[in-house]
């Protein structure tokens, strides 16, 4: 199922753990396989249970509760827009809005070509620089006013 | 001790209760839905806050510690203020169906809502629809809009069942219970979810729409389907049974049952029932009056015995007849002059007959399981034979029970084990000797005569060291130890283990009857279940067992039924292969349809009446059985009552049972040689095929329990045939034979196959747990 990189690093996050508690790797390890898989394919999700000897449905409980993980496909770029207080009073919502108006989708749609998906995500932490994306729940980008989304998708490529 | 003080009643409670403790000590009602006394605290629906003094805010009282002179006001204000708004929040999105929901009048949030929720609505929006799912045939998820999110379920599987099926997935407002990617809920406890739902969530499927709560007669009942002997409620409508619930009883089945004994009901209204009496004459089957089928039994056994003496007859009974019904055949057998009669069908060594020092039993009362410090399972399908048996040592094991397996198929006993052994059923007598020679070895006493081969294993030397620590230790033989061709020796080597260690020694039994058939003496002072097939007898008496599933080599006994000159069937079912062997067949009730006693494997006496009229022409058994004695003009026949029957065998007004006693005389310790070369069979019974009514109940023939037998053994044993897994293998025994569908398990010891038993599919195989053919088809 997985690789035998993505294996090691699954070894690493249950070794930080103790023997009997494997299971408290869950999140870790989810993320380590969406890493590969792109997404959190149903059978993955399982393999990473029985990995740590806990029940499908309890890492299913974890996968769909926490919005990084994603239970369906998503484009090359995973652009994650904060709507929450902060940002939307700083234009979070003008920044959501001109995205979509970009990309022609709507937040939880991929993009025809694959390349773009459109999420909308809870706050990031950083409210000082709203509004904020996320992109592939890696890379932030504060300020998010219209220029600068131009310029994130031009570097999208 | 603290002191607490609930809308001012004054208690004493222990350290570490909660609120809630307090409360139903003190017989104070806070409302709750999400708080269950058998599971955690989830403290998530937030219906049980109370006014706590000093408290700034409303306390969930499920999960508020007592402190010593906490004072709590369940009726204050803040507390009808804090369970209004959480009560209105529950409705905001829960449908307003009652009218066609299935829980409607027994619904804890219907009730609540009466009692806390507003006249009107003020919440306009649109409600959050929650899709339906389906987890399989016995329970209904179809309105999970319904669902409030107190996670009972989730935690009754995770807790209760040992397995999580069940999960709350998504988060917030989107939240929903499902099982992982839409798989069905096998559990063999999943039954209980239904009960647990505070709301119209999780309904029983076969129950559905078939009454309203209110249209339904509760009526007391006992299980006959596992040892346990489970406390019912059986409701009524019509004089049909409609449902079958759990009567709550502590020291019994707590607040449980399993599935087979919640859905076999469903057998009882079948179109299988024989609703008269029915007589074979000239090769045709007629349906006459009782009379008439009387007396062609009674001249037909009379004859046989005028002219071949009282031993040409023999009589086997289900192990979950009453009481009453076993004695009254028993009296019936003696009468004619006959000692063969006996109830133990899948019995192969009956070695001990004579030597037994009293009726086997569990050793203890089941209540006291959760104390033991530990105990060793010998030979059980745990889960699949005793559902309940096996929660309890669930429980235990996860306190500080060291429970110990040592069983012929590797299933998860879902069972946090401690030690655990998987052997061939031929080798479970050596298995179980290693053990018994390391605890010996452990405890500097001289090893038992006859042990000097046994090896020891580290795994037996742990196993043995658990129980030689601690207070309370068992060591409970099942139904395999009991059935398999060294039950003898297993007994014997228990009660040396037993004795050696200071542990108690019991036995699962295998049926809801099985100490009280021992208790009514139906048991043989000739021949046994085997020998009364073995050399076929020219008459047979068959109580309510279907021999061609229930005996543990079908064979010899269907063709000793075939040549005999009269067969009397006596049970609830017309089966066609009755039809075929027999030569009257008489309806006699299920345990719904008489009074009758039970006695549980603690050795608790339970005593039911029937709770609905008998169907058509059926009659209680045991009026059966005195009309019949009457008719043959036998003596001690004059019962009116089953109370009468049962002082009889029991003594009048006992709770428990006496005469229990796991003892043995004059047995010798005689270890099996070296295993036989060829293949061996193991064979379970599966959960739903254990008992003619569970088999006639078609809801739990579709659960994964269900399914028909299939032909399982590790890689080697495969490799070995020549076959790989998903191919169709050819299995014979004596002069059977049929085809089944090989499936790799590795957890089948090497040189085994396991093949279930009591399926229509395998009953033309031979011994249970004897030597198999297998090659590829």
């Amino acid at each position: 199922m997985f690789s035998a990189d993505t294996l090691q690093k699954f070894a690493r996050e249950v070794a930080k753990y103790p023997a009997e508690q494997k299971q408290s790797a869950v999140m870790a390890c989810l993320a380590h396989a969406q890493e590969e898989k792109g997404w959190l394919p149903p059978e993955a999700i399982e393999a990473v249970a029985d990995y740590l000897g806990m029940p499908p449905i309890a890492a299913y409980e974890v996968a769909s509760f926490y919005n990084m993980y994603d239970l369906k496909p998503v484009g090359k770029y995973k652009i994650t827009v904060c709507t929450n207080l902060p940002c939307a009073l700083s234009g979070g919502y003008h920044a959501g809005e001109y995205l979509q108006q970009k990309l022609g989708v709507g937040y939880g749609e991929t993009t025809a070509d694959g390349k773009f998906t459109l999420k909308e995500g809870e706050c990031m932490g950083a409210c000082g620089d709203a509004p904020v994306f996320i992109v592939n729940n890696r890379s932030m980008c504060s300020h998010m006013h219209p220029e600068q989304i131009d310029k994130l998708l031009e570097e999208c490529k | 001790m603290l002191e607490i003080e609930i809308d001012g009643k004054k208690a004493q409670v222990p350290d570490g209760s909660t609120v809630m403790d307090a409360a139903q000590q003190l017989g104070v009602y806070i409302p709750h839905f999400c708080y269950h006394k058998k599971l955690s605290i989830a403290a998530n629906c937030r219906m049980c806050l109370v006014q706590v003094e000093k408290a700034p805010k409303p306390l969930p009282a499920c999960a508020t510690p007592v402190t010593n002179g906490m004072k709590v006001f369940t009726h204050s204000d803040l507390a009808v203020k804090a369970q209004k708004g959480v009560m209105e929040f529950l409705l905001i999105n829960h449908p307003l169906d009652c009218p066609i929901c299935d829980q409607g009048g027994e619904c804890q949030l219907q009730d609540m809502s009466v009692g806390y929720g507003p006249m009107q609505s003020r919440y306009t929006e649109e409600k959050h629809v929650v899709f339906h799912k389906d987890v399989g045939p016995l329970i209904s998820m179809q309105e999970m809009s319904r669902c409030i999110h107190c996670t009972r379920c989730v935690r009754f599987g995770q807790e209760v069942a040992g397995i999580m099926e069940l999960g709350m997935a998504n988060r917030n407002m989107h939240s929903e219970i499902m099982t992982f990617v839409g798989r069905s809920v096998d559990s063999e406890l999943s039954g209980n979810m239904i009960d647990l739902c505070p709301v119209g969530a999780l309904t029983s499927k076969p129950f559905r729409y078939t009454a309203r709560s209110w249209e339904l007669q509760r009526r007391k009942s006992v299980s006959p389907h596992d040892s346990v002997g489970a406390n019912l409620v059986v409701q009524v409508k019509h004089d049909n049974v409609m449902r079958v619930l759990p009567r709550e009883n502590e020291a019994v089945n707590e607040c449980w049952i399993s599935d087979k004994e919640r859905f076999s009901y469903q057998a009882l209204n079948s179109d299988a029932r024989l609703t008269k009496p029915m007589v074979k004459q000239g090769g045709e089957w007629r349906e006459v009056e009782w009379n008439v089928a009387l007396d062609y039994v009674a001249h037909g056994l009379k004859d046989i015995v005028r002219d071949h003496g009282g031993d040409a007859v023999a009589a086997l009974a289900a192990q979950h007849a009453t009481v009453e019904e076993l004695f009254l055949l028993g009296k019936l057998m003696k009468g004619m002059g006959s000692g063969n009669i006996d109830f133990r069908t899948r019995q192969s060594d009956f070695g001990t007959d004579f030597k037994r020092a009293g009726a086997p039993w569990l050793g203890m009362r089941l209540a006291e399981i959760k104390d033991l410090d530990a105990a060793l399972v010998v030979g059980s399908f745990l889960r699949k034979d005793h559902p309940l048996i096996a929660q309890r040592l669930r429980q235990a094991a996860k306190k500080w029970t060291k429970v110990s397996l040592l069983s012929v198929a590797g299933d998860d006993q879902l069972i946090k084990l401690y030690g655990s052994l998987t052997v061939a059923p031929s080798q479970l007598a050596l298995a179980l000797a290693a053990v018994v020679r390391a605890a010996a070895e452990a405890k500097g006493v001289a090893v038992p005569a006859g042990l000097e081969n046994a090896a020891v294993c580290d795994e037996s030397r742990k196993i043995a060291a658990s129980l030689l620590e601690g207070e309370k230790r068992a060591i409970f033989l099942g139904n395999v130890a009991t059935q398999c061709a060294d039950a003898t020796q297993l007994h014997a080597l228990a009660n040396q283990l037993g004795a050696i260690t200071g542990a108690t020694v019991g036995f699962l039994g295998e049926s809801g009857n099985t100490v009280g058939a021992h208790l009514a003496w139906a048991l043989p002072s000739q021949a046994n279940a085997r020998q009364m097939f073995a050399q076929p007898r020219r008459g047979y008496v068959l109580y309510g067992v279907e021999p061609e599933l229930d005996c543990a080599n079908p064979q010899p006994v269907m063709a000793a039924l075939k040549q005999a000159a009269m067969v009397v069937v006596m049970s609830p079912f017309k089966s066609p292969a009755a039809l075929e062997y027999a030569d009257a067949i008489l309806p006699v009730a299920p345990f719904t349809e008489t009074s009758g006693t039970f006695v549980n494997i603690e050795g608790r006496v339970q005593s039911f009446n029937g709770v609905v009229k008998p169907r058509g022409e059926t009659r209680p058994g045991w009026k059966v059985l005195r009309v019949l004695g009457n008719v043959l003009n036998l003596d001690g026949f004059a019962y009116t009552s089953s109370e009468q029957v049962r002082d009889e065998v029991l003594g009048a007004g006992v709770e428990f049972a006496a005469a229990l006693d796991n003892g043995l005389n004059g047995v010798t310790i005689a270890l099996p040689g070296a295993a036989a070369s060829g293949l061996q069979r193991i064979a379970d019974v599966p959960i739903h095929f254990a008992d003619p009514l569970a088999r006639r109940a078609p809801a739990l023939a579709q659960t994964a329990d269900g399914v028909a037998p299939t032909l399982r053994a590790a890689a080697a044993t495969l490799a070995a045939i020549g076959v790989e897994s998903g191919a169709s293998v050819r299995v014979r025994q004596g002069h059977g034979e049929t085809v089944l569908v090989a499936r790799l398990d590795d957890k089948v010891p090497a040189g085994c196959v396991r093949v279930a038993a009591a399926h229509p599919t395998t009953a033309m195989l031979g011994e249970m747990f004897g030597d198999i053919t297998v090659e590829r088809a």
